[in-house]
C-alpha cells in the first residue's frame, strides 16, 4: 500500500495486525488492547490510539514504540490534532505520527502543522491529488508544532 | 480599522483559491456532499431550503465604506439584490449559486473580507461591542485584542474540527453590549491597580437549546497570556468535550458536566503545561501593531453643544424623537455614535438592498470617516458623526428608511431568518416580526414602553437569542402546526439571565394579542420610570399569567 510520509509517495513497510491469527512478519501496528495484551519483545511495533484513548495513557511506552498511528473514524472527530501536539511538543516524541482512517487531502495540511509526518489516505481517494495538501498555504499566523514562532516574529 | 498586510493578504487569497478547487470537486463528483458539507460550512456557505446560503465575516462588526460597497455589489451581482444582517454582526447572502462562490470570495478578497469560519464546528468570526473605540463608558478598545484574536483562531490547525462551533465576544466597556455572558469564551478587556490590560474570562455561556450563563474563570489574564491561555481553554474543550451527541456537545455542557472548579483546574493545568514547553507570550510589540490601526479618526475639537443643531432638536420634534432614540453620547466633545435602525414593518429585521448598501456607504464616506459597523441587534452604526451634521444626516437616513426611530423599542426586535429560509427551523418567524412591527407602531405608545429587548427565534436553537429577550417568542412545532411560546425576563448583558417560559403557547393568529396584553398589565403594574425587566423582577411572571384567563386566548397545549 501506498502511503504519504515526509511529504512524499512511498510504498508502506508496516502491516496493521488485528491481534487474530498468526502475527505477520516485519513491522506491525496494533491497537492498545493488543499492545497491553501481549509480549511483543524483540519486534518493531506501532500503537494505534483511537479517539478515546489518550496518549497520557502510554506516555511511559513511547521509547519502546517505533510509530503512533492516530485514527480518525470520522474526519469530524478532531481530538487526534491535540493528541499529536500533546505526543510531540509534551512528550517529545520524535518517530513517526500517522494519520488512519477518515484522512483526506482537506485535512492534511492541518494535520502536518499538529506533528503528523505520515498518511494513510483514505480508500478510494487518489494519493497524488493528497500530496497538494501540503502546498495549500504559504502564510501560517499561529505557533504550532512546525512553525516555533508566530507570524509576526519570523 | 485594521488594514491586512501582504501576509493577511496572501491568507484570504489562498483559501479562495483552496475553496475554488473543493467547489470543482464537488461539481466533479469528487467529493461527495457529506464530505463537501463539512468544507464548505468552514468556509460559510450553508444550504438551506431554497439554496445555498453564504455569510460573509464582519470581524466584530468593523467595515469600511469601500468593503461595504462590494458587499452592494455582491448582492446585486450574484444574489436578489439584498443582504440580511446576523446577529453575529456578520452579512447573509441567501440565494447565491454553488459555481459563482468562488467568484463571490475572489471579490470579497479584493477588500480584505471573506466568508472563513463563519460556520462549522470551529472558532467562528469574532464578535464585540458595536461602540468599541467610542463609547464614554469604554475602559480598553477591545478591537485589536479582537484581530489578534482573529488572526490567531483563522486555521488554526488544531481547533478545525471541534465538538461543536465555538463563538467568542470582546468588550472592554463597563456595560455589556456584546453578551460576552452568553457566548462560548467572552473575554472583557480590564485595567489592574497597576494600570496594566488583562481579560476577565468567561467561560460557557451560551443559548441554543440549553441556555446558560458563563462562568468566571479567571478575573485577570495578563494581556501577554490572552493567546496561550485561550489555547489552554480550547484544548481542554478539543479532548474533553462531548461528541457523542450534537446537542450535548457545547462547551457549556463540559463546564457544566466537569463542575467549573474542575473545568477551571484543568485549564489552568494545561495552561502551566503550554507555558513549560515555551508557549510564546504576546509581544507587546504586536500589540502595539495592531492597535496602532485603531487609533482615533481625525476629529476636530468642537465644542459639546452646537447652537444650530440644538435649534434643530426645538423646531423639529421627529428630529428630537430619532436623536432621543438612536443617537448615543460619544466619547468626543461634539460627536455623536449614531444608529441606523434597519427594523420596520414589512422588512425582515437586519435586510438591507443594495441600493441602501450603496447610500450608506455615500453616507459613511460624508458623515463618518468612511466607516461603518454592524451590531449584533442587527442594525448598523455610524460610530464618529459631528452633531452638527447630525440634521442632515438624518435627513438623508429619513429618504433610505433608516431613520425609525425605534432603537431599543419592542420594534427593534431581533429575529432569525425562521422557517422561511432556514432547514433548522420549526416556525416561522419573519412573518411575526412583521405582525409586530405593524401592531406597535404608534411611537408614543413605545416610547412610553420605554427599553424593552424583544427577541424572536424560529427553533429551540435560538438564532434570534429569544432566551434574553426582556421577552422572548420561541417558535415551536406541534403536529404540522406553528406555536409560539413566550419567555420572559431574559438579558443579555451584565445581569444575566435567561428568560423563563409564562406557559402555553399561541397559535399564529393569537401570538401578537398575547403580547399586547403582556404589556398593558406592565403598564398597569410598573412603578413610575421602571423597565418592563425590572418590573418583571420585581414582581414575576404571576401577574402575567393572568394573560391565559382574562384575555379569551387559548393558547396551545404544550
Amino acid at each position: 500500500m501506498k502511503i504519504i510520509k515526509d511529504k512524499a509517495i512511498i510504498e508502506d513497510t508496516w502491516v496493521h495486525y488485528s491481534g487474530e491469527g498468526d502475527l505477520p512478519g516485519g513491522k506491525i501496528i496494533v491497537s492498545l488492547e493488543v499492545w497491553q495484551g501481549t509480549d511483543f519483545s524483540g519486534r518493531t511495533v506501532g500503537l494505534q490510539l483511537e479517539p478515546d484513548q489518550h496518549p497520557k495513557d502510554i506516555r511511559n511506552d513511547l521509547d519502546k514504540l517505533e510509530l503512533i498511528a492516530i485514527n480518525f473514524p470520522t474526519f469530524n472527530d478532531g481530538r487526534g490534532y491535540s493528541y499529536a501536539k500533546i505526543l510531540r511538543d509534551r512528550f517529545g516524541y520524535t518517530k513517526e505520527i500517522r494519520a488512519v482512517g477518515d484522512v483526506m487531502r482537506d485535512q492534511i495540511f492541518y494535520m502536518q502543522r499538529c506533528g503528523f509526518n505520515a498518511y494513510e489516505v483514505k480508500v478510494g481517494r487518489d494519493i497524488n491529488v493528497a500530496l497538494e495538501a501540503f502546498e495549500d498555504f504559504s502564510v501560517k499566523y499561529q505557533v504550532s508544532t512546525d512553525e516555533d514562532l508566530p507570524l509576526y516574529r519570523r | 480599522m485594521y488594514k491586512y498586510n501582504e501576509n493577511d493578504q496572501r491568507i484570504i487569497e489562498e483559501r479562495a483559491a483552496q475553496f475554488r478547487g473543493q467547489v470543482k470537486r464537488r461539481l466533479s463528483g469528487d467529493l461527495k456532499e457529506d464530505e463537501f458539507r463539512i468544507l464548505r460550512l468552514q468556509n460559510g456557505l450553508y444550504l438551506q431550503i431554497h439554496a445555498y446560503m453564504l455569510r460573509v465575516a464582519v470581524p466584530y462588526g468593523l467595515m469600511s465604506s469601500e468593503q461595504f460597497r462590494m458587499l452592494a455589489h455582491i448582492a446585486n451581482k450574484y444574489d436578489r439584490s439584498y443582504g440580511h444582517m446576523t446577529t453575529r454582526q456578520n452579512m447573509q447572502f441567501n440565494w447565491p449559486k454553488l459555481e459563482d462562490v468562488p467568484n463571490i470570495l475572489d471579490d470579497l478578497a479584493s477588500v480584505q473580507m471573506h466568508a472563513i469560519q463563519t460556520s462549522g464546528n470551529c472558532i467562528r468570526n469574532i464578535s464585540a461591542d458595536q461602540f468599541a473605540g467610542v463609547a464614554r463608558d469604554e475602559v480598553v478598545d477591545p478591537r485589536p485584542y479582537a484581530e489578534i484574536m482573529r488572526q490567531w483562531s483563522t486555521f488554526h490547525p488544531e481547533f478545525a474540527y471541534l465538538p461543536r462551533k465555538f463563538k467568542f465576544a470582546f468588550t472592554g466597556a463597563k456595560e455589556d453590549r456584546a453578551a460576552i455572558k452568553f457566548h462560548d469564551i467572552g473575554f472583557r478587556a480590564v485595567k489592574n491597580a497597576a494600570g496594566e490590560i488583562g481579560f476577565e474570562i468567561y467561560v460557557g455561556g451560551g443559548m441554543g437549546r440549553t441556555p446558560m450563563i458563563g462562568k468566571l474563570i479567571n478575573e485577570f489574564v495578563p494581556e501577554a497570556d490572552l493567546l496561550v491561555y485561550t489555547e489552554a481553554i480550547m484544548r481542554v474543550y478539543n479532548q474533553f468535550g462531548r461528541r457523542d451527541n450534537k446537542y450535548k456537545a457545547r462547551i457549556k455542557i463540559l463546564v457544566h458536566e466537569l463542575k467549573v472548579e474542575e473545568f477551571t483546574r484543568r485549564v489552568e493545568e494545561e495552561f502551566k503545561e503550554l507555558g513549560r514547553e515555551g508557549a510564546v507570550p504576546l509581544d507587546s510589540s504586536e500589540i502595539a501593531r495592531v492597535s496602532d490601526h485603531f487609533t482615533d479618526p481625525a476629529y476636530e475639537n468642537l465644542p459639546e453643544n452646537n447652537v444650530a443643531f440644538e435649534q434643530q432638536l426645538l423646531d423639529n420634534k421627529d428630529f428630537s424623537y430619532w436623536y432621543k432614540q438612536n443617537v448615543l453620547d460619544h466619547k468626543r466633545l461634539g460627536y455623536a455614535i449614531v444608529n441606523l435602525s434597519l427594523k420596520k414593518p414589512g422588512v425582515p429585521p437586519g435586510d438591507i438592498t443594495d441600493v441602501q448598501m450603496l447610500m450608506v456607504a455615500n453616507l459613511a464616506d460624508q458623515y463618518s470617516f468612511g466607516e461603518l459597523r454592524s451590531t449584533h441587534e442587527q442594525n448598523l452604526v455610524f460610530a464618529d458623526v459631528r452633531k452638527a451634521d447630525l440634521f442632515d444626516l438624518w435627513q438623508s437616513l429619513k429618504d433610505l428608511g433608516f431613520a425609525e426611530p425605534n432603537i431599543g423599542t419592542i420594534q427593534d426586535m431581533i429575529c432569525c431568518p425562521g422557517l422561511d429560509f432556514c432547514t433548522l427551523a420549526n416556525a416561522r418567524s419573519i412573518p411575526i416580526a412583521d405582525q409586530i412591527t405593524n401592531r406597535f407602531d404608534d411611537m408614543d405608545y413605545l416610547y412610553d414602553l420605554g427599553e424593552l429587548k424583544l427577541k424572536m427565534s424560529g427553533c429551540i436553537n435560538a438564532c434570534g437569542h429569544h432566551h434574553v429577550g426582556h421577552i422572548g417568542i420561541l417558535g415551536v412545532n406541534k403536529k404540522g402546526v406553528e406555536f409560539y411560546q413566550i419567555t420572559l425576563g431574559g438579558d443579555a448583558t451584565d445581569d444575566a439571565a435567561i428568560g423563563k417560559i409564562l406557559g402555553r403557547g399561541f397559535p399564529e393568529d393569537e401570538i401578537v394579542q398575547a403580547l399586547e396584553d403582556i404589556l398593558k398589565i406592565y403598564i398597569d403594574i410598573r412603578d413610575q420610570g421602571e423597565r418592563f425587566i425590572d418590573t418583571y423582577r420585581r414582581v414575576g411572571a404571576e401577574p402575567f399569567k393572568i394573560i391565559y384567563e382574562e384575555f379569551s386566548l387559548k393558547g396551545a397545549e404544550l
